[in-house]
């Protein structure tokens, strides 16, 4: 027996005896109790983000076998149109909803925050369209929608405003998304609402004393101490909003027009699930997740300066 | 004086920001009840008269929608049992049991969590697909059994912390194992968590689009999300019966909603859930 393994054995003697019986029972409960999610996690998703890394190496039709081709898959994706087109849909439509959607649902919850009667039944109205499935919401806009007989352009008639082409026209349609995801914002609004009954009444006391307006307790008051869920609301926001997909795909199923709303996971279902290009696919899938990181990381190293933890410096 | 014409405006305000919110579904709602001729009516009819229930018969007609029903319960069912018994079962693992790497694990799972799915959709379907599992409910309901996401598994992990000690220590000293523990004593306790995870589950698969989408192709393997699809289409212009069609979809989470509004509204802050 070699030095080395005596070491080797007497340090295995040392876990046993660290580890008494009931505990070494403890630990395979626990890797039983957790199977199930370590069995998914391997199989849906580590193994799935290896294979999706090794694929975007290949050419693949799922027919015949797939085709090792280096780099050439990222190289196509710099050169082809759809792929910048569906990225700046996608930033676009992100730029402008997600902020829109965190002020709207902020102002709501703040009326909704206020002490008036009936609040309860303001709280569902203003929630309700949060959980319109999505196929139904769409057959819905897309009548509302519509350029002849659609409601939106109804009530622009009734107000004597010129009527729009709203999805037909590369110039509408994308706000004709943003417009319609403004009806969702009932989930951050009342992720707002918990955070403002949050806030203790005596900070708003103390700053009554000091003499300080309702926009003055707003930025003093409000602001800061909801500047943690202010934070959950947007990494949330981004990530769900660069994935758009159902209302496209089933409003302007072709990307619209002059493909103004073909947005990245419209673009990744086409070539993945329709044309069964599955190495390319992977391949912008992977630079889909690179920039969705990119962009939650950018949010948060960025939060460090704006965001207030009550009870510690954060830095 | 003026702090109540202040608050009257108040009012006035919060009451047309809510028939804002509420106008599209109620204009679904009455549209699914109206003549054909009355839904293009111009200035546009409100409350739909005469009212046509017939819309809704009409939809059975159109479209096999029972089986489309029929198929969406199977799936939730299904779904539902996996998410909440898995997501409890996983949750007491990491809450309770000491094991060697649990740490490491855990912050795995939580790093889950900020993963975008469109990563793993393509390989996903790769798996499945070999496996044979295309055009069946197996790739809708399996991941459910397997821990039911993370993000719920996160969140009855945090309620089980709350939950103390002394509970499961006690019946440890009369003997019982820890499956005993986790049944008899943890899962009664869990009732206002999985209330909330279930319900959000529930609205999840009844109303998801994009795995049925890919999945599931045959005309009577059709989910009613999926199916509905028909409905939208520029040439076919009765509207009244496409509503009426999509209401069976938005009947049931409503009533889930109204009956549980309180559990719902809890539940939203709890998880977070944020729609796409």
């Amino acid at each position: 027996m070699s030095v080395d393994t005596v070491a080797r054995t007497r340090r295995r003697a040392n876990v046993r005896r660290r580890m008494p019986r009931h505990r070494v029972r403890e630990a395979i409960d626990g890797y039983l109790f957790i199977a199930p999610w370590l069995v998914g996690f391997v199989f849906l998703v580590s193994g799935p983000m290896i294979a999706s890394l090794l694929m975007s190496f290949t050419e693949w039709d799922l027919l015949s076998s797939p085709r090792w081709i280096g780099l050439a898959n990222f190289q196509q994706l710099f050169s082809d149109p759809l792929v910048g087109k569906s990225l700046y849909n996608t930033a676009f439509f992100t730029f402008f909803s997600v902020p829109l959607n965190l002020a709207a649902a902020l102002g709501a919850a703040l009326l909704l925050n206020l002490r008036i009667r009936g609040r309860s039944v303001f709280r569902t109205a203003f929630y309700l369209p949060a959980i319109m499935p999505a196929v139904a919401n769409a057959i819905l806009w897309f009548w509302i929608l519509n350029p002849e007989v659609g409601l939106a352009n109804l009530l622009l008639r009734r107000f004597g405003l010129p009527e729009l082409r709203w999805l037909e026209d590369p110039a509408t349609a994308k706000p004709a998304f943003i417009l319609m995801t403004m009806w969702g914002i009932g989930n951050s609004m009342v992720i707002f609402l918990a955070g403002l009954q949050g806030v203790p009444q005596s900070l708003y006391d103390a700053a009554l004393v000091d003499g300080a307006g309702a926009w003055q307790r707003f930025r003093a008051v409000t602001l800061p101490m909801l500047s943690p869920v202010i934070l959950f609301n947007l990494v949330l926001g981004i990530i769900g909003s660069f994935q758009i997909f159902t209302s496209a795909y089933l409003l302007t199923q072709d990307g619209g027009p002059e493909q103004s709303t073909l947005f990245s996971v419209l673009y990744l279902y086409r070539l993945g699930f329709e044309q069964f290009r599955m190495g390319y696919a992977s391949a912008y899938a992977w630079l889909l997740f690179l920039v969705i990181m990119v962009f939650s990381l950018v949010q948060l190293g960025m939060s460090r300066r704006w965001v207030y933890y009550e009870g510690g410096d954060q830095r | 004086m003026i702090a109540l014409v202040k608050r009257g405006l108040l009012y006035v305000f919060m009451a047309a920001l809510g028939i804002v919110f509420l106008t599209p579904m109620l204009w679904l709602a009455s549209t699914s009840l109206k003549e054909q001729g009355q839904v293009f009516a111009y200035p546009p009819v409100f409350v739909p008269d005469p009212v046509r229930f017939a819309n809704y018969l009409d939809a059975f007609a159109r479209a096999p929608l029972f089986v489309w029903l029929t198929n969406t319960i199977t799936i939730t069912v299904f779904a539902l049992i996996g998410t909440l018994l898995t997501c409890s079962l996983v949750a007491y693992g990491f809450a309770r049991l000491r094991f060697p790497g649990r740490n490491v694990l855990f912050v795995l799972l939580l790093s889950t969590m900020m993963l975008p799915d469109v990563v793993t959709l393509v390989p996903q379907f790769v798996l499945f697909k070999s496996l044979g599992w295309v055009d069946t409910f197996l790739p809708l309901i399996v991941p459910s059994f397997l821990g039911g996401g993370a993000f719920n598994i996160f969140l009855v992990r945090q309620f089980y912390l709350t939950i103390p000690r002394d509970f499961d220590e006690a019946a440890r000293l009369d003997g019982a194992s820890n499956w005993r523990i986790w049944w008899h004593i943890i899962l009664p306790l869990s009732r206002p968590v999985l209330i909330a995870v279930g319900i959000f589950s529930f609205v999840f698969h009844w109303n998801d689009f994009l795995a049925p989408l890919i999945y599931l192709q045959s005309e009577g393997n059709k989910t009613l999300a999926l199916g509905l699809r028909a409905f939208i289409s520029p040439t076919d212009a009765s509207w009244n019966i496409s509503m009426a069609a999509s209401m069976f979809l938005v009947i049931p989470v409503l009533l889930v909603f109204f009956v549980a509004q309180r559990s719902f509204i809890r539940g939203v802050v709890m998880t977070g859930i944020q729609g796409r």
